[in-house]
């Protein structure tokens, strides 16, 4: 009796102090005091098996952050970043949204990584009325339209499109498709095999892998068997280096196509050789050196690459690209509305046309919360060892 | 037919590395009867560690480094917390090395970072293939195989002629009786924990460059691992190797006659059923290993 | 001699509700959230408890019972039924109140089943499986049992993270909320927040309630008489696959009951909850309660997710849970609130001892 007692009084006490007044931290009402900093949130997987997208995307914020304030902020004002990990961690992404909308009164959010993380809450944004701009690629983020949620990166249908474009003109017209058993890599098939029939494609074999499968040589093996002119590859690391390992080690010389989630150096170097010859679609920011000087995007991806890469050294990747995206969308829609409150916000980002970014040009429209078109993409390959613009 | 003999060897394969672990695992546990589910995470750091030494030294050295560095972890690890455990209950020390797991797992994320590695391929490229009756492998397979046996044999003629390995088997069988015997069963155990952790880094480092290391990959092997050496029987070595190509074997061969998706659930599957039908592993001896209630 | 534990049972209401007005008072309603949030979590680990602490058996798999309560409510009810919009069958089935025609998140309309009757088939559900995985499972002792429990927890797992129908990784979205009684809706919004807070805890308190019961009682006697040495139980003649089959399953109930609330409370479900991490996690909170302890067990539980779901400890989260749960156990086996009550005492005759002559709180305690 005593004890638990005691054990309640330990619990109350606690939470107590946990719960009390705790010297508020700034309310964030868009109150006139000069200077007040502008709260954006951000919920990203720095940890946990999404690290990949959510570290470099972190630390893009980071750095954007301390630029924007060193310019002056935005409208005069400082802007603050509330940056959660979620660890990949639905039911966190949802506990630090609602914390994030009530507690920290934030302007709009920006994440999360990954797609299962914003389709959870994007319900909950759209109800307390919270601009969400996911750096997640899922098109049901955006499809329907949900009028607070937008997203960055590119449509995964338009990927597909490319690739399929790009297997006609090689004369390729029965693939086999493998993909990770990810959000990313689920919807990446489904959108493989919705347009396969419009693009006169056969999908002979279509498996699916466990996404931290160290050895993916039973899978392929299935898929000689299926005798298919290319694979297309939708998944994240460690599967892009290891299935193109895995191809060369059984004599497969059919052409291997990977996902825009190919996108790091990294993954080049961990497949080493074999990675010569993939194809992909990506955005530019990976061959921003050989873009033409004249060409609109330039200016942005190589001052990105050349600040990131000096700051973090280490290779810039579209992940990051992706929150850097996100949080420029909402700093323009905030400097286009002239005022920090959320309506004119929403509205204001609505309306952005032709904005310049990493993943393309956006233009939003109240149909299209994603703003990306096919022109958005560049079909690149490796050479080398470094990445290359595809030409026939 | 050729394609049969490549199932084979991909599940030769991906059991070596499963292999590995239980090897581990079932040394500690003959030795101490602790299940150290942390066992995933040696192989985890000995990757890692390899791979941040091979930056200034060749290969052999960096490798060889590895395996002594993770090894002291080992050690150090039974120093500092199993001896100084009082309770010894089954659940407790299973939490703790769960406990244990979590902290190394986490604490290479902060050292290392997310990011995913690999040591150079031994021999050979990433490119290169050895064939097989027409079936094809890469040249790394053999330095696993290779690794694993030279292991075994090790261990077997280390736990037969050598007083070291006997004193060890005596304290797994009846550890009053070695204590009488003047054996110093705290050195022991520690010992086999030193051991074990070398045996975990080595594994790591020779499938580093097939499978790759990144900082989560340990939780994924001790369970396969944990599942193997149950399969072939809790503390004994040698079947936790068979135990291991065996549900290597199961998850390749089922992905030729079903969707891959549900690999995983196939080979836990059939160590369900091997469970409940032979619940001392294949090799293992009825009631001895197994009784020890919570 | 039984008596209801009405004092415990008060005090920790009365700190609940304390909670609340205080968190409401001072404008600080989020922080119900995670609390809610918790109390469900609580209600699993509680289950457990049953199972591990007094029936002595180990499951590293709750996390898939967890995952068929809630995926059963998220698929039912996220499910258009196209047959039942035109048909005799339908219009019955509705008035019954098992399906309801709805309005999803974007205006389509959609004829569900309804949450109570999800629930309903989610319990059943729960109930075969258990029964079916327990019965020769439970056979199994130590390790192999806790190979066993972790295969199955794994195997749902995988399921659910391969199969289209239940989402595959991106798990179940848009759930809707479920309207208990007219007056109790079980939903993440902030409106009925409050209203949420208390039907967790009412929810939490109840199992706390009855599993005092049970472990007073015959059965409670029975488990903790396998604990100590089924072959000695056996001997005595008590039907010990019986009773451990009976802990297992009402474990399991509880589990999936917890899964289904959090599943319309947070509005969806996601393959991890499933997963292997989330099972240890709840058999370590256990451990840190102090095991056969449901008020320890209930405090330690709570307070570790709730911080955890603050996000308190940033990308140390799991370091930290590590690092709490080795020392719990490797310090204080017994929970740690053995040690908070002596340092308490101690305190508290530390003070007193100024006075002369009061020893009215001085206990020999043993460590």
């Amino acid at each position: 009796m005593k004890r638990m007692f005691v054990a309640m009084l330990a619990g109350a006490v606690f939470m107590g102090s946990v719960i009390a007044p705790l010297p508020a931290a700034a309310q964030g009402d868009e109150a006139a005091a000069p200077a007040e900093p502008i709260k954006i949130g951000a919920l990203f997987a720095v940890t946990g098996p999404a690290s990949f997208l959510g570290a470099p995307e972190a630390k893009t914020v980071e750095m954007l952050v301390e630029q924007i304030n060193a310019r002056g902020g935005v409208l005069g004002r400082p802007i603050e970043v509330v940056l959660k990990d979620t660890a990949g961690s639905p039911q966190k992404a949802v506990s630090f949204t609602k914390q994030l909308i009530e507690e920290e009164q934030v302007l709009a959010i920006i994440g999360p990584s990954t797609s299962g993380e914003t389709m959870q809450i994007k319900p909950v944004c759209e109800e307390q009325k919270m601009i969400l701009v996911s750096c997640a690629a899922a098109e049901v983020i955006v499809n329907p339209v949900a009028s607070y949620v937008f997203k960055t990166p590119q449509k995964d249908s338009q990927a597909v499109a490319w690739i399929y474009n790009t297997m006609k003109d090689l004369g390729i017209s029965r693939i086999g498709v493998v993909s990770g058993n990810t959000g990313f890599g689920q919807a990446g098939k489904k959108q493989l095999e919705d347009l396969a029939a419009e693009h006169e494609i056969e999908i002979a074999i279509s498996e699916v892998y466990d996404k931290g499968a160290t050895d993916l040589t039973d899978i392929l093996t299935k898929v000689q068997a299926a005798d298919v002119q290319a694979i297309v590859n939708w998944s994240i690391v460690p599967a892009q280096s290891i299935i193109a390992k895995n191809m060369r080690q059984l004599g497969m010389d059919i052409p291997l196509f990977q996902s825009h989630g190919f996108g790091n150096i990294k993954y080049v170097e961990q497949a080493g050789a074999a990675a010569e010859g993939t194809l992909f679609p990506c955005g530019r920011l990976l061959v921003a050196d050989v873009l033409p000087d004249d060409h609109p995007q330039k200016a942005v991806l190589t001052s990105y690459k050349n600040d990131y890469e000096d700051r973090y050294d280490e290779e810039v990747s579209t992940f990051g690209g992706h929150a850097y995206d996100a949080l420029m969308i909402v700093v323009q829609g905030v400097e286009n509305a002239g005022t920090a409150d959320r309506e004119a916000v929403r509205d204001a980002i609505e309306g952005l046309q032709g904005f310049v970014g990493t993943g393309g040009i956006f233009s939003f429209s109240p149909e299209d919360h994603n703003g990306l078109g096919l022109d958005a993409f560049e079909m690149l390959t490796v050479k080398h060892g470094r990445f290359a613009v595809y030409t026939k | 037919m050729h394609q049969l003999l490549q199932y084979a060897l991909s599940g030769v394969t991906v059991g070596s590395i499963y292999a590995v672990v239980a090897i581990g695992f079932n040394l500690i546990y003959r030795t101490t009867g602790i299940l150290n589910f942390a066992q995933g995470e040696f192989v985890m750091l000995g990757g890692m560690t390899a791979v941040s030494l091979a930056a200034f030294v060749p290969l052999p050295v960096a490798v060889a480094g590895a395996v002594g560095i993770v090894a002291v972890c080992g050690g150090a690890m039974e120093i500092l917390l199993f001896r100084r455990l009082r309770s010894h209950s089954l659940l407790h020390m299973i939490v703790i090395t769960i406990g244990l797991s979590i902290v190394v797992r986490e604490a290479a994320l902060h050292v290392w970072d997310e990011k995913v590695r690999s040591l150079p391929y031994f021999t050979g490229t990433e490119c290169s293939s050895v064939r097989i009756l027409g079936a094809a492998i890469s040249p790394q397979v053999f330095w696993v195989l290779g690794t694993v046996g030279v292991v075994v044999l090790a261990l077997h003629v280390f736990f037969r002629h050598t007083l070291t390995g006997k004193a060890m088997r005596a304290c797994s069988s009846n550890p009053e009786a070695a204590m009488l015997s003047g054996i110093n069963i705290r050195n022991v155990r520690t010992l086999t924990f030193t051991l074990s952790g070398a045996l975990g880094a080595l594994g790591g480092c020779v499938i580093s460059p097939m499978a790759m290391t990144q900082y989560n990959m340990g939780t994924g092997l001790a369970i396969k691992g944990f599942a193997a050496a149950i399969l072939g029987g809790l503390g004994n070595p040698m079947a936790g190797v068979a135990g291991g190509i065996l549900v290597g074997l199961a998850e390749s061969f089922s992905v030729s006659i079903m969707p891959a998706a549900y690999k995983d659930a196939t080979a836990f599957a059939i160590l369900l059923g091997a469970l409940l039908v032979r619940p001392h592993g294949l090799f293992g001896s009825n009631g001895a290993e197994g009784a020890r209630e919570l | 001699m039984k008596k209801t534990p009405v004092v415990p049972v008060g005090i920790v209401a009365a700190v609940l509700a304390a909670l609340q007005l205080l968190a409401t008072a001072f404008g600080r309603e989020y922080y119900l959230t995670e609390l809610i949030m918790a109390a469900y979590y609580s209600v699993v680990v509680l289950g457990l408890c049953l199972l591990m602490g007094y029936a002595g058996q180990i499951s590293l798999g709750h996390g898939g019972f967890f995952a068929i309560g809630g995926y059963t409510s998220a698929i039912l009810t996220t499910r258009h039924l196209p047959w039942a919009a035109g048909t005799d069958w339908g219009g019955w089935l509705q008035r019954a109140g098992v399906l309801a025609a709805r309005q999803d998140l974007y205006g389509t309309d959609m004829i569900t089943v309804t949450p109570t009757a999800a629930f309903a088939a989610a319990m059943a559900l729960t109930l075969a499986v258990s029964l079916l995985i327990g019965y020769p499972a439970l056979r199994l002792k130590g390790h192999y049992l806790a190979m066993a429990t972790l295969g199955f927890g794994l195997i749902v797992y995988r399921i659910v993270l391969g199969s289209e129908f239940a989402g595959a990784a991106d798990g179940i979205t848009s759930v809707p909320p479920w309207r208990i009684t007219p007056g109790l809706v079980l939903s993440g919004r902030r409106a009925v927040r409050v209203a949420n807070y208390y039907a967790a805890w009412g929810f939490a308190l109840l199992v706390v309630l009855f599993l005092i019961h049970v472990t007073r009682s015959r059965v409670g006697r029975a488990l903790r008489s396998i604990h100590g040495g089924e072959t000695a139980a056996n001997a005595m003649g008590i039907h010990t696959a019986g009773y451990k089959l009976k802990a297992f399953v009402i474990s399991a109930l509880l589990t999936a009951a917890a899964g289904c609330c959090l599943t319309h409370y947070n509005g969806g479900i996601w393959p991890s909850e499933a997963g292997a991490l989330k099972s240890v996690r709840y058999v370590a909170l256990v451990a840190a309660g102090g095991m056969a302890n449901l008020w320890g067990v209930l405090v330690i539980s709570t307070v570790l997710t709730f911080l955890s779901l603050r996000g308190c400890f940033g990308t140390f989260d799991h370091a930290v849970f590590g690092i709490i749960l080795i020392a719990i156990i490797s310090l204080a086996p017994q929970g740690p609130l053995k040690p908070v009550a002596a340092w308490l005492r101690a305190a508290g005759r530390a003070l007193r001892g100024g006075r002369a002559g009061d020893f009215a709180g001085a206990r020999t305690h043993h460590a």
